[in-house]
């Protein structure tokens, strides 16, 4: 409630104490008393977590920008870590600090706030947030306090306008002197623009706290002010403290962290990217939903920045991780130019139907793009894109890439379009290579960096993509490129690649891999599937299409569109078998599905080219035995695998198909031992499926699985939090995946962290249930969420029908309760929940040793782009969350 | 030991009294009606102060069922029966130096209207509860725990939905329905209900008696634990008694404006029937509550014995012995 004392005083120009404001604690509120340059004290508003700390404590000074005050920092003043005091302001003539009778520029802003800090008495250790503007006079007070100042953390601002760009469109519009007293400070138009950029939108109780210092032009005047003192032009009054300040701050080596919001209309990347080359040392955490106000927006940003404190105060004691056994190997593409040299004529990669190209070939032209691409301005450890369709094309690409010093960048189709231009604007690319295709999409997706056309194109493609500016094409097949420099020396420590997650959970997450990392990884798929020159691999699946020269074993790739598995049939995969006598085959659970269902067709030329395989090897989802007995009868001689694995670390295990028959069935899926130089341990968890602080290898324990070894990642990229997350455990990389070791030292999978049921009776994972659920004869699919309370939750197991001859969807009759059930046409439609009748849900319970509450029907599951396998257990468990609440 | 029990008359507190009798215990039962259950019977208003303390003279503990359960009839009634029997009972207690009150409660004191999902006991909100029965029986829980002291244990116990065997309130009138094709769905049928199996909701009131001087002024949700969407309840109830199962739906918007409606109409018209639909039944039908029965079950040491299945087969066997009786 609002008092009639305040409504009085907030008219006036004096500091006050705010109302009370959802989630502002009213303790943390004083009006601190600063004696000004002028000799006129000053009264300012501050939010101060420790009001009584000795001067030498620790303190988190946080400084808000415009429009906004101190409100945007409430929820840091409780996430602090114990013994950091957080202070606060509210900017002279903002928030609820006094009004000033003229405005004050930047460099009155940086001397206002060091007073502050000395009237407050910070002497100690100081690390400083801010957001907006605010992160210029943070900087500034930084610069002017540098003995303090153990780290900076900034979020969504700038302090220099890069000179390839124009200032924010919001912020030139409001720049114009008349638009700028309209729309800052007789209307409120600026004011509530700020806290709407949002999406979710800001509660309203929230926004309007935003507001609640600024009612009225007088109170505002000062938003349009601090407005007018944005230097954009070298002659404003304000424009040398700026650059005193961003000069300032180049290359510092003070710890930095860098949150950022990427949906911001007023920052955008090229801010950010000039940010990181001044503080070398920044981390960097993308919050991929957050815009402008991101501790609004992204809701762990107050923890996240606890964490980064917590790691600063330990920094120089800190134990060191074990580090993990390092093997320096020849580089990567070391298979390649031997090739070239033993057989150069035999073929290094066929198109089935297409071209093919030589071990001689293939070398050249790698080192023919590397050398243009350098002499095009390609420097090591440049950020390179490759936006080409799987083909010879990229696999030049990638080697010429890689050869050329750059750091390769690889967002395929399967993260879906929008979510591989989001990935990719956050991959801070320098370069990017692409088909013409490729090329008109990076210019969609707004896509940073230069051009580089790869690949056939017509005149209209040249014109267009030209327009963009810079196009540089590489090297066409058959074209020889003389006279080059030189290529760079690549070593082991050096960095390769960033490839992306695939989302299924959530936006795709880059991984950062060192070029040591990628070498240990070839090293042992090399071993695990024992590749020798001898053998030919066909790669039904687009990553492994590139590997082939790397292993330095020849490969066809099917005549299929690898980036759409599940198009590949039994024949087209014979022939990409008989096009080079294949003895190995790499494919996706979804592509083997395809190929056993149309096995019926082949001919018999095709079925002997087949038999001849020596090794099945099936990557990115498990796969079900049934299937798997189903190739190993169509593939006679060979041995089938899947190997289990993740994106930050491929493969962790291996399983043969006679393994998995001897281990039968248990609780999750068997995903078999781990491969040579992988350690395996099981991080156990409680009742509620949090740390217990427990790891080991011991048998039986159920809990997070966590993997060491030298090819897993080096670091997520631009992700600091999700990082520390990940490898809390020194030397260990958390998969995220639950399960445990059986006896035999055999790793079973039971589902992802994030979907444990935490129920009453304790820890349910939901792998296993699902599979004995899917053995009900009716049922095609299910997934098993928790809903209600961690702690009290209740089973759910949502079914999805298997298809009878009756029509698409409709539940076998002898399972039907309440006559024909509709099942509901979009997979989980909240009007057409459907509770599955008695006899199904009794089917369901007796196929389980849980109790579960509730059976609901869904025509499917909502699946990964990329495997079309990984169910989002979370979007089930939200679903059934809102229909198990009832109404409708 | 020696226990009065009020309002014996329902199927609660006839098979808790049946339970006491069997361990023994030295019972006195307070209703209107005669129960036939064989033991010191005191027959009377639950309201009328008099009666009530002559009947806790000389007893150990008290456990207080008695209590009016409709969806019709003037506020006057509720609030006598209800507050004002709770009343009695506490000045009979008090009066009588009675050591333990078990009050018997319900959910709906802390229902508002909104899902709850795992809810814990919250505290009674007669501001909030929604018609006359809750509304009344939450004053009486405020009344019953704010008697709780050192000299008078007093624990709240709140089963919810309690159903069995011979229960009229929930079971008869699906059943009855159903039988002649008149029980939709109200919604999707989909919210999560819990339910109580009247062996389970029995022992739970043992349990809170022996537990009553160690815990008391408390409330505690009771339940069988065992959540089910409503419409696969409404299905098995049918089931078990040999009717066809819930047939259509009404939309909830349209079942709570008919609900509306139709207090309304029995209202103004002083009826005293039930009627077919009211809000409070649209909501209780369409929207989901259970409970967290941990801090329960840990508190009272109790566990529910008979399972939600176990508990169907049994209505199953109730109803097939029922029609036999009929067809000989």
């Amino acid at each position: 409630m609002v008092s009639p004392e305040w409504v009085s005083t907030a008219r006036t120009g004096q500091a006050q104490l705010p109302p009370p404001l959802p989630g502002l604690d009213p303790a943390w509120s004083r009006i601190v008393e600063v004696p000004g340059a002028d000799g006129r004290p000053r009264r300012w508003h501050v939010l101060d977590s420790a009001p009584e700390a000795s001067p030498g404590q620790p303190t988190l000074l946080c400084l808000h920008g415009n429009p906004t005050w101190s409100y945007l920092w409430r929820r840091m003043l409780p996430a602090a870590p114990a013994g950091w005091r957080v202070v606060a302001p509210d900017q002279l003539g903002m928030g609820y600090s006094e009004r000033l009778d003229a405005p004050s520029a930047l460099a009155d802003r940086v001397r206002q706030l060091g007073e502050l800090t000395a009237a407050l008495r910070i002497t100690g250790p100081v690390v400083t947030l801010a957001h907006d503007w605010g992160g210029i006079i943070s900087l500034g007070w930084a610069l002017e306090h540098r003995e303090q100042v153990r780290g900076i953390v900034l979020t969504n601002t700038a302090v220099h306008q890069p000179a390839d760009s124009r200032p924010p469109a919001l912020i030139r519009l409001a720049h114009l002197p008349g638009v700028r007293e309209l729309v800052c400070v007789r209307t409120p138009v600026f004011l509530r623009g700020a806290t709407a950029l949002s999406w979710p939108p800001l509660h309203r109780g929230v926004r309007a706290a935003f507001a609640a210092p600024y009612a009225g032009a007088a109170r505002r005047r000062a938003i349009g002010e601090f407005v007018a003192d944005i230097p954009f032009v070298a002659d404003h009054p304000s424009h040398p403290a700026l650059q005193a300040i961003s000069t300032g701050i180049a290359g510092w080596q003070v710890p930095a962290l860098l949150l950022w919001g990427p949906r911001d209309p007023v920052f955008g990347e090229q801010y950010l990217r000039d940010l990181r080359t001044r503080l070398p040392l920044a981390d960097l955490h993308r919050y991929p939903a957050a815009s402008h106000l991101l501790p609004e927006d992204a809701s762990r940003y107050a923890e996240d920045v606890a964490d980064w404190l917590g790691a600063l105060d330990i920094a120089g004691l800190a134990d060191q991780p074990p580090p993990v056994p390092r093997t320096e190997s020849a580089p990567v593409w070391q298979r390649l130019v031997e090739r070239a040299a033993s057989t150069p004529d035999q073929t290094a990669i066929a198109e089935v139907g297409g071209a093919g190209i030589s071990w001689a070939e293939l070398d050249r032209r790698v080192r023919d793009t590397a050398a243009a691409l350098v002499a095009g301005g390609v420097a090591p450890g440049q950020r390179v894109a490759l936006l080409v369709p799987p083909s010879i094309e990229l696999t030049v690409a990638l080697y010429a890439g890689w050869r050329a010093g750059a750091v390769v960048v690889v967002a395929d189709k399967g993260l879906g379009l929008r979510g591989m231009g989001r990935a990719l604007r956050g991959a801070a690319l320098d370069h990017v290579i692409g088909s013409a295709q490729g090329l008109a999409a990076a210019a969609a997706m707004r896509l940073p960096g230069r051009r580089w056309l790869a690949g056939p194109a017509t005149g209209a493609h040249r014109l267009a993509l030209g327009g963009l500016g810079g196009l540089v094409e590489l090297p066409a097949a058959g074209t020889r490129v003389v006279g080059t420099r030189p290529l760079p020396v690549v070593a082991g420590a050096d960095p390769a690649a960033v490839v992306f997650t695939s989302g299924a959970t959530g936006p795709a997450k880059g991984v950062f891999y060192l070029h040591h990392q990628v070498q240990a990884q070839l090293r042992v798929v090399r071993e695990v599937y024992r590749l020798t020159e001898g053998d030919r691999i066909v790669a039904g699946f687009a990553p492994f299409a590139l590997l082939g020269p790397a292993l330095g074993v020849g490969s066809a790739v099917p005549a299929i569109d690898v980036t759409r598995p599940a198009t590949l049939t039994a024949a087209a995969l014979a022939d990409a078998v008989l096009a080079i006598d294949a003895s190995v085959v790499f494919a996706s659970p979804a592509a083997l599905r395809t190929v056993a269902g149309t096995a019926g067709s082949l001919r018999p030329g095709q079925r002997s080219a087949l038999g001849r395989v020596r090794l099945l090897m099936s990557a990115g989802a498990p796969v079900a035995l049934p299937l798997l007995r189903q190739l190993a009868a169509l593939l006679p001689a060979a041995e089938l695998h899947t190997p289990y694995g993740m994106t930050e670390v491929l493969p962790v295990t291996d399983v043969s198909l006679p393994e998995l028959e001897r281990a039968g069935t248990g609780d999750g899926v068997c995903v078999g031992r781990p491969v040579a130089g992988v350690e395996i341990e099981i991080a156990a968890l409680d009742e509620l499926g949090q740390d217990v602080g427990k790891r080991s290898a011991e048998p039986g324990v159920v809990g997070e699985i966590c993997v060491r070894a030298e090819h897993a990642k080096h670091r997520y990229d631009a992700l600091w939090a999700t990082e520390r997350a990940s490898s809390r455990d020194a030397g260990w990389h958390r998969t995220g995946d639950v399960g445990q070791l059986d006896a035999d030292g055999r790793l079973w999978v039971q589902g992802r962290r994030q979907h444990l049921i935490t129920a009453a009776g304790g820890l349910v994972t939901p792998v296993g249930l699902e599979q004995r659920i899917t053995g009900v004869d009716g049922i095609a699919a299910a997934a098993v969420v928790g809903v209600g309370p961690a702690g009290t939750q209740q089973i759910v197991a949502v079914v999805v029908p298997a298809r009878s001859r009756r029509g698409a969807g409709s539940i076998p009759g002898r399972l039907a309760v309440l006559g024909r059930l509709p099942v509901p046409s979009r997979p989980l439609s909240r009007r057409r929940a459907v509770v599955a009748g008695i006899e199904l849900a009794d089917a369901v319970r007796a196929a389980v040793d849980v109790p579960v509450a509730a059976v609901l029907v869904a025509a499917a599951l909502p699946v990964d782009i990329r495997h079309a396998a990984k169910v989002d257990r979370s979007a089930v468990a939200s679903w059934a969350e809102k229909v198990l609440a009832g109404r409708a | 030991m020696r226990v009065l029990l009020t309002g014996a008359g329902g199927m609660l507190g006839r098979a808790t009294a049946r339970a006491l009798l069997a361990e023994g215990v030295a019972l006195t039962v307070l209703q209107r009606r005669p129960s036939g259950l064989g033991c010191r019977e005191v027959l009377a208003d639950v309201a009328d102060p008099l009666a009530v303390r002559q009947a806790a003279a000389g007893q150990h503990a008290v456990l207080h069922l008695a209590a009016k359960v409709d969806v019709v009839g003037p506020w006057g009634e509720y609030e006598r029966t209800n507050v004002g029997g709770t009343r009695a009972v506490i000045a009979a207690c008090h009066d009588n130096r009675v050591p333990v009150l078990v009050h018997v409660s319900t959910p709906a004191v802390a229902h508002a209207g909104r899902a709850l999902v795992g809810a814990g006991a919250g505290p009674a909100d007669p501001s909030r509860a929604r018609g006359h029965y809750a509304r009344s029986k939450a004053l009486a829980e405020l009344l019953a725990l704010g008697a709780d002291s050192p000299e008078l244990a007093v624990l709240a116990v709140r089963p919810h939905l309690v159903w069995g065997p011979g229960d009229t309130q929930l079971v008869a009138p699906v059943v009855h329905r159903a039988g002649t094709g008149r029980l939709p769905l109200i919604g999707s049928g989909a919210a999560l209900v819990d339910t109580t199996y009247v062996d389970n909701a029995v022992d739970a009131l043992l349990a809170a008696l022996r537990r009553c001087p160690d815990v008391h002024g408390q409330a505690l949700v009771v339940s069988n634990g065992e959540p089910r969407p409503v419409a696969e309840i409404l299905s098995r109830v049918c089931r078990a008694a040999g009717v066809p199962g819930p047939r259509g739906r009404v939309p909830f918007p349209v079942a709570n404006a008919a609900g509306a409606v139709i207090e309304t109409v029995w209202t103004g018209l002083g009826r005293r029937s039930t009627p077919p639909l009211n809000r409070f039944l649209a909501e209780q039908l369409a929207t989901a509550h259970w409970f967290d029965q941990r801090h329960t079950r840990e508190v009272l040491r109790w566990r529910p014995r008979v399972s939600l299945a176990d508990g169907f087969s049994r209505l199953a066997e109730h109803y097939a012995a029922a029609s036999g009786h009929i067809s000989d």
